[in-house]
């Protein structure tokens, strides 16, 4: 199989805005979930992880003084300007060009501007802007990309589905580059809608930990830019060697029992590369802290014979960024890859799953050569991704 | 009491969409979930919604469903004993 | 009433794609493989025919009743394909599900928004959330057939049969299915229009394999018309 080569990347969440300043942060241990009390948000206080508002204005002020002929800040959603921001800075080290006709541009996102249908934002932007597409045009217009974008909505999978999608494409021939970008932000929707299913954890979420209590809820956008051809620039290549998706068929809400259908994924994803599960140096797992996504996922790793290697969830720094989750995690894990550092699985003390787990308790460095990134979500839907040095 | 079941098994076919069965359908001694309505985790939750919209019962503790939600008695008795 | 296929549909005579059973669903007409096999002058409630037609095909299943209107209509659409032609004899693993819409989930999202509106009156509800992402229905059609293999939901203003076909032709060609069903699932308001299609690595026989239907190749012209059939 033709490998796809990762260009370049950046990161949005509560911890900063490039994957620098993410690697920073997480050689520190800065944990970006907190309580927050918002009225606007939810009647009470939640934990959450939140991009910096003020921030996040400044950066996109400075990405639209780079630009002509652009329309002012208050014309771009919040999540918009923060497509905006993260895109603009992965495109800026690559030399992959939007207006070529041989890039194509993914993205991923859970309910997009879903914020407008509150009451306070209807006055600001027009209905239409609620559907995803309209948002795929706003970042495409922006960037003068050549090609309709491919827009993916697929519950939590989604930031996998994307880049797995743009690598197939890749690969197929069909282009030669893809610009992959997933984001999701925080609104009183989602938080009402995980509050009614009791799913939100009181404290910061603690994944594969044994007093877990659900969930937190993060925002952030990721952006990964992949091509056909490797960085003449880089001393070593990541490149995408595998990726699957599978279904439980079991709830729509509620995870296998067995974890046989992410094992597919992972088992599907590795036969794909050419690797055994003793090729696997690190797992970034979804790890979102509910009682069973994280049972699920053990006995998942477990039946891959994945049981010993090292795995981590970031969702204990960042929160669940839902449709983005599955860009952003991956974007922590490549510089995980390149760096060759296992990071600490916030929130973690003791092992709280009943399938044996290697969780990350330190950060330490290690010889890093491949790994797997899974993810799952509602719909039963569930997803691995293969990254592989080179 | 008969009425408040009676009421309840109205409630709960509305809540939880079961189509195609009444009142009578339903055995208010039985178990609610198992066998039988074929309910699932949602509908549990959903139940948890329905005590506070209709009976503005706050279940601070979802482990305590278990018992609540036994039947639509089990039901009818903690809605007696918490309504305020 | 006559269900004629467009003369301009592409048979399939070699061992290609096909898309071996369909269905359609348009405000008040369901059409499967051609035939027409309901239709109801006016329409009051969109939710009311997806429910008459649920009835009338016989398709026990009591969770239908708890679906969004979305995943009901994808259900069927589903049911209505898969009760033509079986997937039986496949793997759970080797058959997936691709499908598209232009709305999302927006008509269930707007359902939950109501529902947090007001803060006196604040009961988000977990059985509508649950249905605010559009590849529930997906769930939905997996769970009742037992499919575990690949899933996507993709997102265009309008049908893109090009990236559907693409989507799903990559899917065969790394092997990761071996039966695909794919298509589009739109509710908006009163409403709807769904297009599912079963693709299978199949050579049809002289005669089809459906008795008159004849498998139709797949490719993006023909899921093109498919689309417009109605």
């Amino acid at each position: 199989m033709k490998p796809v080569y990762i260009l370049t990347d950046n990161l949005i969440t509560s911890l900063g805005f490039t994957t620098s300043e993410h690697t920073f942060a997480l050689e520190r241990g800065v944990i970006g979930v907190k309580s927050t009390n918002d009225p606007e948000l939810y009647p009470t206080p939640v934990q959450l992880s939140k991009v910096n508002t003020e921030q996040l204005e400044l950066k996109f002020a400075e990405v639209l003084q780079q630009v002509k002929n652009r329309a002012p800040a208050a014309s771009f959603t919040r999540l918009e300007k923060m497509f905006i921001v993260s895109v603009h800075e992965a495109l800026k080290g690559s030399n992959v060009a939007p207006s070529n006709p041989r890039t194509l541009l993914v993205i991923s996102t859970t309910k997009g501007n879903i914020n407008l249908l509150e009451d306070r934002n209807k006055a600001l932007f027009s209905h239409k802007r609620l559907y995803l597409w309209e948002l795929g045009k706003v970042i495409r217009n922006f960037f003068e990309f050549e090609n309709q974008p491919v827009i993916i909505s697929n519950a939590c999978i989604s930031g996998i589905v994307a880049l797995m999608t743009a690598s197939r494409l890749v690969q197929s021939g069909a282009y030669d580059h893809a610009v992959v970008t997933g984001g999701d932000i925080a609104t009183e929707f989602v938080i009402s809608g995980f509050q009614s299913f009791q799913a939100l954890s009181p404290n910061p979420c603690k994944p594969f930990d044994l007093n877990r209590t659900g969930l937190s809820l993060g925002e952030g956008c990721g952006t990964i830019v992949i091509s056909k051809y490797p960085d003449p620039a880089a001393t070593s290549q990541v490149i995408i060697a595998g990726a699957s998706t599978s279904n439980d068929a079991n709830h729509i809400s509620g995870p296998s029992r067995t974890g046989e259908e992410l094992s597919g994924a992972i088992q599907d994803a590795l036969k794909q590369g050419g690797l055994n599960a003793g090729d696997i140096s690190y797992i970034s797992a979804h790890g979102t802290a509910t009682s069973f996504n994280d049972e699920m996922e053990s006995k998942a790793f477990e039946l891959s014979g994945l049981a010993h290697v090292p795995v981590n969830s970031f969702k204990g720094y960042w929160g669940h960024t839902l449709g983005a989750a599955g860009i952003v995690e991956s974007v922590a894990a490549i510089s995980s890859l390149r760096n060759n550092i296992l990071y600490y699985s916030a929130g973690f003390e003791t092992l709280g799953v009943t399938a044996p787990l290697n969780v990350i308790s330190e950060n330490r460095p290690a010889n890093l050569s491949a790994c797997i990134k899974t993810a799952s979500g509602f719909g039963g839907c569930n997803a691995a991704i293969l990254y592989q040095k080179q | 009491m008969d009425e408040l079941i009676l009421k309840l098994k109205q409630e709960v076919i509305e809540q939880l969409n079961l189509e195609d069965i009444t009142p009578d359908d339903i055995n208010p001694d039985l178990p609610l979930f198992g066998e039988g309505l074929g309910l699932d985790s949602i509908d549990a939750l959903e139940l948890i919604v329905l005590l506070e919209k209709n009976y503005g019962i706050k279940i601070e503790d979802p482990k305590d469903g278990k018992k609540i939600f036994h039947s639509i008695r089990s039901m009818a008795e903690y809605i007696t004993e918490h309504k305020k | 009433m006559a269900g004629a296929m467009p003369p301009s549909f592409i048979r399939n005579n070699k061992m290609e794609r096909s898309i071996t059973s369909y269905s359609l669903l348009h405000d008040n007409k369901v059409i499967v493989n051609g035939r027409i096999i309901f239709y109801q002058e006016n329409i009051i409630k969109f939710a009311d025919f997806l429910k008459t037609v649920f009835k009338q095909e016989q398709l026990a299943y009591p969770k239908f009743y708890k679906m969004d209107t979305l995943s009901k209509l994808g259900f069927l659409a589903a049911e209505l394909v898969l009760k033509e032609k079986s997937i039986e004899g496949y793997r759970p693993e080797a058959v997936g599900v691709v499908l598209s819409n232009s709305s999302s989930s927006l008509d269930t999202d707007v359902a939950h928004n109501e529902t947090i509106r007001d803060r006196a009156s604040y009961f988000p509800s977990p059985s509508v959330f649950v249905y605010t992402l559009p590849n529930i229905v997906i769930g939905e059609v997996c769970i009742k057939n037992k499919i575990k293999g690949e899933n996507a939901f993709l997102i265009s203003e309008t049908f893109n049969g090009r990236l559907l076909c693409e989507y799903v032709n990559e899917l065969f060609n790394n092997e990761r299915v071996e039966a695909c069903l794919c298509g589009w699932v739109e509710v908006m308001g009163n409403s709807c229009q769904a297009m599912v299609a079963l693709v299978e690595k199949l050579a049809p026989g002289p005669d089809g394999i459906n008795g008159s239907f004849k498998p139709l190749l797949f490719n993006e012209q023909n899921l093109n018309l498919l689309m417009k059939h109605n």
